[in-house]
């Protein structure tokens, strides 16, 4: 079997075994990289170097007997939105072109500390504005399915370099459906945990109190392991969770028997494309043969998630992306008189078009007169979804759907409609909005031969009940193949108020949401 | 008869917390260390990052809510006022709109015109922002954030106050507060403590308030006197020319006693305020509340009734020894160590603040020790050496904190007691003035206080002039 087509946990097993090393591991996936991206696009940065003494470095490690961890000396793609000390971190714009971070984000420390090999940093709708990947500044990223589509967003990068073999596993994060949407476009797994259960902190924000870091690979038991190690409690995050129960990879157990499964009738209506449609249900049918209970019901609320999600997400990120001003360090405009000239000039420049409607939707619904008429507005509309899926775990354990009403379209088809583009995400975004866990797996294929994903929902911190349905379903529907890297080289010319789940006080163990005077630690090194 | 004009006045005053750590990450509050080197990706804004909120900001925050008689927000949160400005590395501060840490509060003032409360609207906290440097040299602005993050409160007044007199008095009773809780060193040169007027006038009797402006850069007490006193004769100006005054910001000139329009900054601009996503909610529990009162200090009011029953002290020097923190703190140490309160307060009474005078400083900057004051007292009462030689070593004291009892030991100052060396002294002082003696004894009794000082010159003042004042007698 070639080392690029095996699963995450597969390569670390052959790494802990001495049958691969860490440096080949390394070196078959910039093999991979270097054949695959000239179609694909998927990374914006790719670390040979780094990667190839780093891969020595965990071999050391793996051979003592000092690492042991599964993913030891497995090589990874890091979405170009989370910093990597002295790698550059662009969030694939053009006002972070240069940016190396000082620092290196919590998740990426924690899949360090596991002895991940970082080969690179993959490309993302411009931060992380978008769902085809396709508003980068540095190119869009194809699909590996068909490269004249698109492959999702906004983790496109990270899911195709998943689905082309590139990488045996990714990290993604999930404002509105990123993670999830483009791993059902590429046909590859990925999860968005529960808000809260892996640390943002190093994590370029978009919609702060949506976004979450998840992991993009090539199947649930991947995931799972995954998870289980960039999951932590970190000071450093004030929303982030202390929880007991991150060893995710316990839940894959192929039993859901009795598992109570709703499906909500109002993502079944008018929308929906039949195929996909089709694809989801015969994956619930799979559940249903395994013993699960299966229904339909009505979740509501649905058509208000995206004017919801639009205007928080929005708001969030127009201040959030405000310290991009050319002062401290990324892009600055060439010429400008003064201060405002080069704000101005720098951000007018530096942002791409659709960062820029977000920026300005989001001043406007927080300026003053319209603050209650929007934001408010849509916090309460928030807390309503949030309680009609309380409603709904009070059912059923978990809750199946689609994670996108058509499989991946056309390039160039999406940004021409942004509208459109926004309603695609209708299955995603109330996932978001309530801060719960979410994981897309793939269910089947369209007649045009491009992936469908079936979407599975639980309730806060109830990882470990999706994980097991999602295993249980994968057994079910048997081995899923991946476009064979031969194929992808063959078409080359062809081709975000706080997240939902708890309250502040819930949240942080000392009930305060404070840390003592003194007491933290600086994190990272100093700054400019 | 001319128009009678009220003059309506409200503080905003910044207080910046003595917390080791910054408000939302964990490096050092403290002053003078080279250009962003109290820094992190935090207190920079790099991208990333996250604010973790310091416990004791809000712990401060609480004492001072507590001892202006505030009510206290249980839940509070934190919001983020957006603007562009290159000091603010984030182009938002992180402060409190909707739900400010403490509010509806009041302190108790008193001027020549009677006692009154002036309210207090809210107390919030705050993160300080960096400062800019513009380099001439280069022609380009540098910035340094080592004050960012720096943790503030701002306390918002009542317009409750009328005179210059009020306003100062608010300030100093505000002042004492925050020191004795020990929240903050309330330095306005060093801008520990910032006060923004807002001042409007209008005419005696009027029910509506006068449109405001606000008066920024305002560094000393003086110099907030004087610009309550430059802004109202200034609004009254244009009243009576018929004009009217426009809603501003002003900046104050202290030098040129007068205020000018600042850049149109603040005129209409919206902060777009919104809750911060990066932080939750502060949660001040009922136990936690309670363990902050139990250990609010003991105030100026209680301390001066304290000292008027317990050391007999006088109203006057009790209200002078507890008008600063520094002073009280000396007070209660010495008195303490020597167990003599009178003596006590009669150095700082007499020698301290005579010597503050001339020196122009501030009961604050009293730098000696509580031990080296203690001793110098023992020195006297034992009649180690005189008043005079005390006053002298007390000097050095107060200027270099010295070891009095090494000191007199040192420069050979303790009183001679011996009456034989005595009367050596006197003997030649009596044969070196005969003027004065056949004057003494042709009944010119002022005459014996010639030769005593004549005397104490010649033993350098290391003599007891009682025992001179004898010994003189007896041989004349
Ligand atoms: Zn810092």
């Amino acid at each position: 079997m070639q080392i690029s087509s095996m699963t995450a946990l597969e390569l670390g097993r052959k790494i802990r075994q001495r049958e691969i090393s860490a440096v080949e591991a390394a070196e078959a996936s910039l093999a991979r990289i270097r054949e695959a991206e000239a179609s694909l696009n998927c990374f914006v940065t790719v670390d040979e170097e780094g990667a190839l003494a780093r891969a020595a470095e965990v071999q050391k490690a793996v051979s003592s007997g000092t690492l042991t961890a599964p993913l030891a000396g497995v090589p990874v793609g890091i979405k170009d939105n989370m910093c990597t000390e002295g790698l550059l971190t662009t969030c694939s714009s053009k006002i972070l072109y240069n940016f190396k971070p000082t620092y290196t984000a919590e998740a990426v420390l924690n899949l360090e500390k596991a002895g991940a090999v970082i080969v690179g940093k993959t490309n993302m709708d411009e931060f992380a504005m978008g769902s085809t990947t396709e508003t980068s500044a540095f190119g869009v990223t194809r699909n590996p399915w068909n490269t004249e589509h698109v492959p999702g967003g906004s983790s496109g990068g990270s899911c195709a370099a998943v689905a082309s073999g590139e990488v045996p596993y990714a990290l993604g994060s999930d404002t509105g459906g990123s993670i999830r949407q483009p791993s059902s476009f590429c046909g590859v797994t990925g999860l968005k945990p529960t808000y809260g259960t892996v640390s943002r902190y190093g994590l370029i924000a978009y919609g702060s109190s949506l976004d979450q870091i998840g992991p993009i690979a090539r199947d649930v038991s991947d995931c799972a392991a995954v998870l289980e190690t960039i999951a932590s409690w970190d000071r450093k995050d004030s929303t982030s969770v202390k929880r007991e129960d991150c060893d995710f990879t316990a839940a894959l157990v192929d039993d859901v028997k009795g598992l109570k499964i709703g499906i909500p009738s109002d993502y079944l209506a008018a929308g929906l494309d039949e195929e996909v449609k089709a694809a989801i249900l015969k994956a619930a049918d799979v559940l249903k043969t395994k013993g699960a209970q299966v229904e339909e019901f009505d979740l509501s609320l649905v058509e208000y998630a995206i004017p919801a999600y639009y205007v928080i997400a929005s708001a969030e990120a127009s201040s959030n992306l405000s310290r991009f001003d050319g002062v401290k360090y990324g892009y600055r405009a060439k010429e400008y008189e003064g201060l405002h000239s080069m704000y101005k000039k720098s951000r007018s420049e530096g942002f791409g078009e659709e960062v820029k409607r977000r920026i300005m939707l989001g001043s406007f619904v927080l300026s003053s007169g319209y603050y209650d008429a929007y934001y408010l507005k849509a916090l309460r509309t928030k807390a309503l979804i949030k309680q009609a899926f309380d409603r709904a775990f009070e059912k059923y354990d978990v809750i199946l759907g689609p994670a996108a009403p058509t499989t991946a379209p056309k390039l160039g088809e999406s940004l021409a409609d942004p509208i459109k583009m926004y309603l695609g995400d209708i299955y995603t975004i109330s996932v978001n909005l309530a801060g719960l866990p979410g994981m897309t797996v793939p269910c089947g294929l369209d007649a045009k031969g491009l992936p469908i994903g079936v979407q599975l929902i639980g309730d806060c911190f109830q990882e470990k009940k999706i994980i097991r349905a999602a295993y249980a379903y994968e057994q079910g529907r048997g081995p899923w193949e991946l476009p064979a890297p031969a194929c992808v080289a063959g078409t080359a010319d062809a081709a975000g108020g706080n997240g939902g789940c708890a309250d502040g006080g819930v949240r942080t163990a000392a009930g305060s949401g404070c840390a003592d005077d003194g007491a933290r630690t600086a994190a990272g090194k100093g700054g400019i | 008869m001319a128009k009678q004009y009220e003059t309506v006045i409200g503080l905003e005053v910044h207080v910046e917390l003595a917390t080791k750590t910054k408000i939302f990450c964990g490096c050092s509050t403290a002053f003078g260390g080279a250009p962003n080197t109290h820094t992190c990706p935090v207190c920079t804004g790099m991208p990333g990052s996250l604010p973790v909120l310091n416990k004791k900001v809000v712990e401060l925050a609480m004492a001072v809510g507590l001892a202006t008689n505030c009510k206290i927000h249980q839940f509070c949160k934190f919001d983020r006022k957006n603007y562009f400005y290159p000091d603010n590395p984030q182009n938002y501060q992180i402060s409190q709109l909707y739900l400010p840490i403490c509010y509806e509060g009041g302190i108790e003032i008193e001027t020549p015109a009677g006692k009154k409360i002036v309210g207090i609207h809210e107390i919030h906290m705050e993160e300080d922002a960096g400062k800019l440097i513009h380099d001439e040299w280069e022609d380009c602005s540098l910035v340094d954030y080592n004050r960012s993050g720096v943790p503030l409160i701002e306390i918002v007044s009542e317009p409750d106050m009328r005179s210059a007199e009020e306003v100062i008095a608010y300030l100093d009773k505000l002042r004492l507060i925050i020191q004795y809780l020990g929240a903050s060193d309330c330095k306005l040169q060093e801008g520990s403590m910032r006060a923004d007027v807002n001042l409007s006038v209008r005419e005696a009797g009027a029910k509506e308030y006068g449109t405001r402006t606000e008066m920024k850069n305002l560094n000393s007490f003086k110099a907030i006197a004087r610009a309550v006193e430059g802004e109202r004769a200034r609004q009254i100006e244009l009243l009576e020319e018929g004009k009217k005054v426009i809603q501003e910001t002003r900046r104050w000139d202290d030098n040129k006693e007068s205020s000018y329009p600042m850049r149109s900054k603040e005129d209409a601009q919206d902060y777009r305020y919104f809750p911060d996503p990066d932080l939750v909610p502060v949660i001040i529990s009922d136990e936690w509340l309670e363990e902050i009162r139990a250990r609010q200090p003991e105030l100026r009011t209680e301390k001066l009734l304290r000292y008027k029953k317990e050391f007999d002290i006088p109203d006057y020097d009790a209200g002078i020894l507890t008008g600063s923190k520094r002073m009280a703190d000396i007070f209660e140490e010495t008195t303490a160590l020597c167990g003599r309160p009178k003596k006590v307060s009669n150095w700082l009474m007499g020698e301290t603040l005579r010597l503050l005078k001339e020196e122009g400083m501030e009961p604050e900057e009293l730098s000696f020790s509580p031990e080296n004051l203690a001793k110098l007292i023992r020195l006297t009462e034992d009649g180690t050496i005189n008043q005079t030689v005390a006053k002298e070593v007390f000097e050095k004291i107060f200027r270099e904190d010295i070891d009095p009892q090494a000191y007199v030991e040192e420069h050979g100052l303790k009183t001679v007691s011996d009456e034989d060396e005595l009367r050596r002294v006197v003997e030649d002082v009596i044969a070196a003035n005969p003027q004065s003696v056949s004057d003494y004894r042709g009944g010119k009794k002022k005459a014996l206080g010639f030769l005593v000082g004549q005397t104490m010159k010649a033993m350098k003042g290391k003599a007891d002039p009682g025992v001179v004042s004898r010994i003189l007698t007896k041989l004349l």
